[in-house]
C-alpha cells in the first residue's frame, strides 16, 4: 500500500512527486507513456507567464504568479534551462488599446511586478523586426522563458532519488474506492494508496470522473507550432504576444531557452485526446497570424513542426485540491496555460495537502538540489580537455547539428530515470532536435541506446511502445 | 597551437581528391579532419555501382570510388585523424576541432579547405503536416541503417522525392524484400538522373507520380498510412486528388542542403541560391586562403565532378600557400538569366585567372532543344544546343581566359528554341 499514487508524471505530477517527497512516506508515480514529460508538457510555447492574463482570484492567476517567482531559484536548485526575457503584448493600431490598459490593471491586480505600456519607438528599440503596425505593448519584464523538458525531467529525477518510484507504461484503467483507500488497476497491474493525485494531464476528467459525482469535461485544444533553426534565435528578443482572445493568448513570437525561434500556437478544440497531429490549415495559420506581430519571417529555417493538446476545463479554471465527494483523492486538472509556469506552485500546495491529510511527517534525508547532464559546451577548452581525459565518450560528437557527445547520452541512458528512447535522449541532451532532425545520428544514438539500455536493435524506439525503428536484420 | 600549411574539413570525397592534389603540387603539411570512423564520406554507404564513369572510365561501387582515393591518400603519407569534428574555423583560419584521444585542439593553418558535404531536407523543414511517428526516415538515413548496420527500416514503403537517393533506396529496399508503394514527385520532373528513374523505379514496377506531395501522416507511434495529394501549378495540393496508402515507412529524398554552419561561423559569405559560399575561379570563398569543393559548395549530381572540382580546390590552395595573398585583383560576376539557377564559381578574375575555367551550373527548369549561350564583352563566347536539360542534371561550359580580358561581366542563360 502506498501513501500516495501521482497519476501523470508530466509537469505537474512531477513537481508535486518532488514536493511529496520532502515527506517521509512510500509514494508513486504511474505513467501511460515510456517516460517522463510524454504529454502536454512537451509540447508547448515553454513561457513562464508573468501573470497577468489570468483573472484576479482565479486558481490560474494565484498559482501563475506564484509558480513564475519560485522558478528562478528552481532552475539553481535543479539545474535546467531558464531565462528571463520579458514579454510583450503587443497592440496594432487599429485594434483597442484600452484592452492593454486592462491587462494592466488586471496585472497590477494579480501581483505582477514592474508592468508597463511602452510606444512603438521603445518596442522597436526591443525588437527591430516588429511589424510596422504595430503601435504600443504591454510590458512585462518578469516574463520567462524555460526549457520544460528540462525542468519536468529535473522534477522526477529529484523525486526518484529522494525515493518516489516510477512505473512506466502504466496507464491507469480504473479507479475505485474501496475500505478507505484507492485500488488502481493499471497496465502493468494493480496499486493501492491511501491518497491519489491527479495529474492526467487531458485525461483527468476521466479519472475524476470515476471516483466523483461531481463530474468534469476536458476538451484537449490542440495548438500547433513551428520551430526554426538556432541561426534564429535573434529572430526577436523577448516573448512577443498578441492581444487575448475568447480562445487564448494566440500566436506568440518567442525565442526558445536552447535559441531557437518558436511560433505558436493555434487553438483548436478537438475530441480525439490523443490527437496531437499538425494540419496544414493549422501551420498555415500559424504563419499567417505571425507575421502580424513581426515582419521578414525566415521560412526557409523551419525545422519542425509539432502539436500539442491543452487541457480545458468547461469551467475555464484549474482545479487544484480535494475533491468534495471523494475523501483523499486529489485533483491537477484542467492544466492549460498558464500550467507549465504553474506547475511548480501547484505541486507545493498539492503536496502539502495530501501531506497534511495524511499527516505525513518531514523526511529530514531530502535533499532538493540535482545536478543536470553536464553541457561540455559550458566549460572552457581546459575544463573539457581534462573532462575528455577523464572520460573519452564527452570527446565523440553524436549529433553534429547540436554538437551532443556521446558522453552526454550515455549520462541521459544511465542516469535516475534515464532515457530509454530516441526522444527520451532528445529531450534530455537535445540530441536529434537540430536542423537536420536526427538524419544523421539516428544509426548512432541507437548503437548507444543497445549498449547502455542493453536493448536488441528491435527493441529500439522513437518514443516507446510500438515506435520501433527497424525490424530485423536485413537479408 | 598546432601549425599546418593546409587544413581540410572534411574525409570525403571531396576532401580527400582536395588533399592528394595539395600533396602533389609540393605541399608536404596537410591534416585531413574526419568526423565519422572512416575516411570516404557519405560513399561507403552508397553501394551501388555507377560511380567512377568519368573519372576511371568503370563503374565502380562508393566505397571502392572512395577506395581509390584512399589509397592514393595513404600512399602519400597525408595525415588525416578521425572521429574529429570540427568546431570552429576562425577568420584568419584557426580550426578548432576535437576528438576523444587528443581532445579539444586548435591548428593554425596556412590555407583551409571546406569539404563538409551536405545534408538531407527533413521532415520538419518540409512542413509536412500529420503525426510524428518512427518510420519517417530521410532516405540516406535508411541508406545507412541498410547498407552499414544491415537493418531494415521498413517494410512497406512510400517516397517522397524522386531525388537520386531516394530513386536508389527505392531499389534497395525492394531487392531486400521491401514492398516500394509509390514515389510521390512535388515537380513536374524528377530532380533524379534519369539512368536512375529507369533502373530503380521503371525495372521494378514502382510507379512515380510526378506533381503529388504528402498531405498527412498517420499513425502514434510508428507509421501507419500516409497520403498524396496531386498539386497544381502552384504546388499546393488539389482537394479531392488524395490517395491513401497503408504503409509503415515514408523516406524523404526532398533535396540537399549544404552544410555551411562552419562556413558561417568563418565569416564566409553564403549564397541564396546554392546554400554553398560563394567563390571566384579560384574556388576561394569571401575569406581568403579558404577554399571550398565538393557538396558543401553546391550540391553535384556525380561524384567525378566532385572530385574534378576538389583537385582543383587543392591546387589553388596549394598556390595560395606558396605565393601568399593575391592583391589588386580584379573581380567580375557571372551574371545568370534565371534559367541558369546559378553557377560556380560565382565570380571570375580576369586577369588572374588560369588559361581555362570550367563553369558548372544547374538549369531552373526542363528544358528541350534548348541553347546554353555564355557572352561577355558583347561576344558570344559559348552557344551549344542540347536536347535536353534538366534541374537534376548539372551542366558545364568551359570559359578563356583570352576571351574575357576586356569583360566586366559574364552573362550565361539558356536561349529556347
Amino acid at each position: 500500500m502506498y501513501d500516495v499514487i501521482v497519476i501523470g508524471a508530466g509537469a505537474v505530477g512531477s513537481a508535486t512527486a518532488r514536493e511529496l517527497s520532502r515527506y517521509s512516506g512510500k509514494f508513486l508515480v504511474l505513467e501511460a507513456e515510456e517516460d517522463v514529460c510524454s504529454g502536454t508538457t512537451k509540447a508547448n510555447s515553454a513561457i513562464v507567464h508573468a501573470g497577468y492574463d489570468a483573472v484576479p482570484g482565479s486558481k490560474k492567476a494565484l498559482y501563475n504568479v506564484r509558480g513564475s517567482e519560485m522558478m528562478e531559484d528552481l532552475s539553481k536548485e535543479l539545474d535546467f534551462a531558464y531565462k528571463r526575457i520579458g514579454s510583450l503584448v503587443i497592440c496594432r493600431k487599429d485594434q483597442d488599446r484600452s484592452v492593454l490598459e486592462k491587462l494592466l490593471e488586471q496585472g497590477k491586480k494579480n501581483g505582477v511586478r514592474d508592468l508597463r505600456i511602452i510606444e512603438r519607438d521603445e518596442i522597436v528599440s526591443m525588437e527591430p523586426n516588429i511589424d510596422d503596425d504595430v503601435v504600443c505593448a504591454l510590458y512585462a519584464p518578469t516574463a520567462a522563458i524555460v526549457c520544460p523538458f528540462g525542468m519536468c525531467i529535473a522534477f522526477a529525477e529529484n523525486a526518484a532519488d529522494n525515493g518516489v518510484e516510477f512505473a512506466f507504461n502504466s496507464g491507469v484503467k480504473q479507479i475505485k474506492k474501496a475500505d478507505g483507500h484507492f485500488v488502481i488497476e493499471t497496465e502493468k497491474g494493480v496499486f493501492e494508496a491511501k491518497a491519489v493525485v491527479n495529474a492526467a494531464g487531458v485525461y483527468s476528467d476521466v479519472l475524476h470522473n470515476q471516483v466523483s459525482e461531481k463530474k468534469l469535461h476536458i476538451t484537449p485544444r490542440k495548438g500547433e507550432y513551428e520551430l526554426f533553426d538556432r541561426a534564429d534565435g535573434d529572430f526577436v528578443h523577448h516573448t512577443i504576444f498578441q492581444l487575448p482572445s475568447a480562445l487564448g493568448k494566440g500566436i506568440l513570437v518567442t525565442p526558445t531557452v536552447h535559441g531557437n525561434l518558436l511560433l505558436g500556437p493555434t487553438a483548436e478544440d478537438i475530441e480525439n485526446k490523443e490527437g496531437t497531429n499538425t494540419t496544414a490549415d493549422g501551420l498555415s495559420q500559424v504563419e499567417k497570424m505571425a507575421a502580424l506581430s513581426v515582419k521578414n519571417i525566415p521560412y526557409r529555417d523551419v525545422i519542425t513542426s509539432f502539436a500539442g493538446l491543452r487541457a480545458h476545463e468547461d469551467g475555464g479554471d484549474f482545479i487544484i485540491g480535494e475533491c468534495e465527494d471523494c475523501e483523499g483523492f486529489f485533483d491537477a486538472a484542467g492544466i492549460e496555460s498558464p500550467g507549465l509556469s504553474s506547475a511548480p506552485a501547484i505541486g507545493a500546495d498539492l503536496a502539502q495537502m495530501v501531506a497534511e491529510k495524511l499527516s505525513l511527517k518531514k523526511n529530514e534525508s531530502f535533499n532538493g538540489t540535482r545536478k543536470g547532464i553536464l553541457d561540455p559546451k559550458k566549460l572552457s577548452i581546459e575544463e573539457r580537455n581534462e573532462l575528455i581525459k577523464k572520460n573519452p565518450a564527452y570527446g565523440q560528437i553524436i549529433c553534429r547539428c547540436e554538437s551532443v557527445t556521446a558522453g552526454e547520452i550515455i549520462d541521459a541512458i544511465t542516469r535516475t530515470l534515464g532515457a530509454k528512447s530516441l526522444d527520451g535522449i532528445k529531450r534530455r541532451t537535445r540530441a536529434g532536435m537540430g536542423r537536420c532532425q536526427a538524419g544523421f545520428c539516428t544509426p548512432r544514438q541507437m548503437d548507444l541506446l543497445e549498449k547502455y539500455a542493453h536493448l536488441t536493435p528491435e527493441e529500439v524506439t522513437k518514443s516507446g511502445g510500438d515506435s520501433v525503428l527497424v525490424f530485423g536484420k536485413t537479408k | 597551437m598546432e601549425n599546418y600549411d593546409l587544413v581540410i574539413v572534411g574525409g570525403g570525397p571531396a576532401g580527400l581528391a582536395a588533399a592528394i592534389s595539395a600533396r602533389k603540387e609540393g605541399i608536404q603539411s596537410i591534416l585531413v579532419l574526419e568526423r565519422d570512423d572512416r575516411l570516404g564520406g557519405i560513399l561507403n554507404q552508397c553501394i551501388h555501382n555507377g560511380f567512377g564513369l568519368h573519372t576511371f572510365n568503370e563503374e565502380l561501387t562508393g566505397p571502392e570510388y572512395a577506395g581509390r582515393f584512399i589509397t592514393q591518400l595513404l600512399d602519400e603519407k597525408i595525415e588525416y585523424r578521425l572521429n574529429t569534428m570540427v568546431m570552429d574555423i576562425s577568420h584568419d583560419r584557426v580550426v578548432t576541432a576535437m576528438n576523444s584521444r587528443d581532445g579539444m585542439f586548435q591548428i593554425q593553418a596556412k590555407a583551409v579547405v571546406l569539404a563538409m558535404g551536405c545534408r538531407e531536407r527533413s521532415r520538419g523543414a518540409l512542413n509536412i503536416p500529420g503525426y510524428r511517428p518512427a518510420g519517417i526516415y530521410t532516405a540516406g538515413c535508411a541508406q545507412r541503417l541498410v547498407n552499414m548496420e544491415g537493418q531494415m527500416p521498413g517494410k512497406k514503403v512510400v517516397i517522397l522525392g524522386s531525388g537520386d537517393i531516394g530513386l536508389i533506396m527505392a531499389r534497395r529496399m525492394t531487392l531486400e524484400g521491401a514492398k516500394v508503394e509509390v514515389v510521390a514527385e512535388l515537380m513536374p520532373y524528377s530532380g533524379g538522373l534519369k539512368r536512375n528513374i529507369v533502373q530503380c523505379l521503371d525495372d521494378f514496377g514502382i510507379p512515380l507520380k510526378l506533381s503529388h506531395t504528402v498531405v498527412n501522416i498517420e499513425g502514434k507511434k510508428r507509421v501507419e498510412a500516409v497520403t498524396i495529394a496531386e498539386v497544381g501549378p502552384d504546388r499546393k495540393p488539389v482537394p479531392g486528388t488524395e490517395e491513401r496508402y497503408e504503409c509503415d515507412t515514408l523516406l524523404l529524398s526532398c533535396g540537399l542542403l549544404p552544410e555551411n554552419e562552419l562556413s558561417k561561423a568563418c565569416g564566409v559569405e553564403l549564397s541564396r541560391v546554392t546554400n554553398g559560399p560563394v567563390v571566384n575561379d579560384s574556388l576561394e570563398t569571401s575569406v581568403p586562403g579558404v577554399f571550398a569543393c565538393g557538396n558543401v559548395l553546391h550540391v553535384h549530381d556525380l561524384v567525378d565532378f566532385v572530385s574534378m572540382e576538389a583537385k582543383n580546390a587543392g591546387h589553388y590552395a596549394a598556390a595560395f600557400i606558396k605565393n601568399g595573398e593575391e592583391t589588386g585583383e580584379r573581380i567580375i560576376d557571372m551574371v545568370c538569366d534565371g534559367k541558369v539557377r546559378y553557377t560556380v564559381p560565382q565570380m571570375i578574375r580576369p586577369d588572374d585567372m588560369e588559361e581555362t575555367l570550367t563553369v558548372r551550373f544547374r538549369v531552373a527548369n526542363v528544358y528541350k532543344n534548348a541553347s546554353i549561350v555564355v557572352k561577355a564583352a558583347g561576344k558570344e563566347l559559348v552557344r551549344r544546343k542540347k536536347q535536353i536539360m534538366a534541374p537534376g542534371e548539372m551542366e558545364q561550359v568551359v570559359l578563356k581566359k583570352a576571351d574575357l580580358a576586356s569583360a566586366d561581366r559574364v552573362d550565361i542563360g539558356i536561349e529556347e528554341a
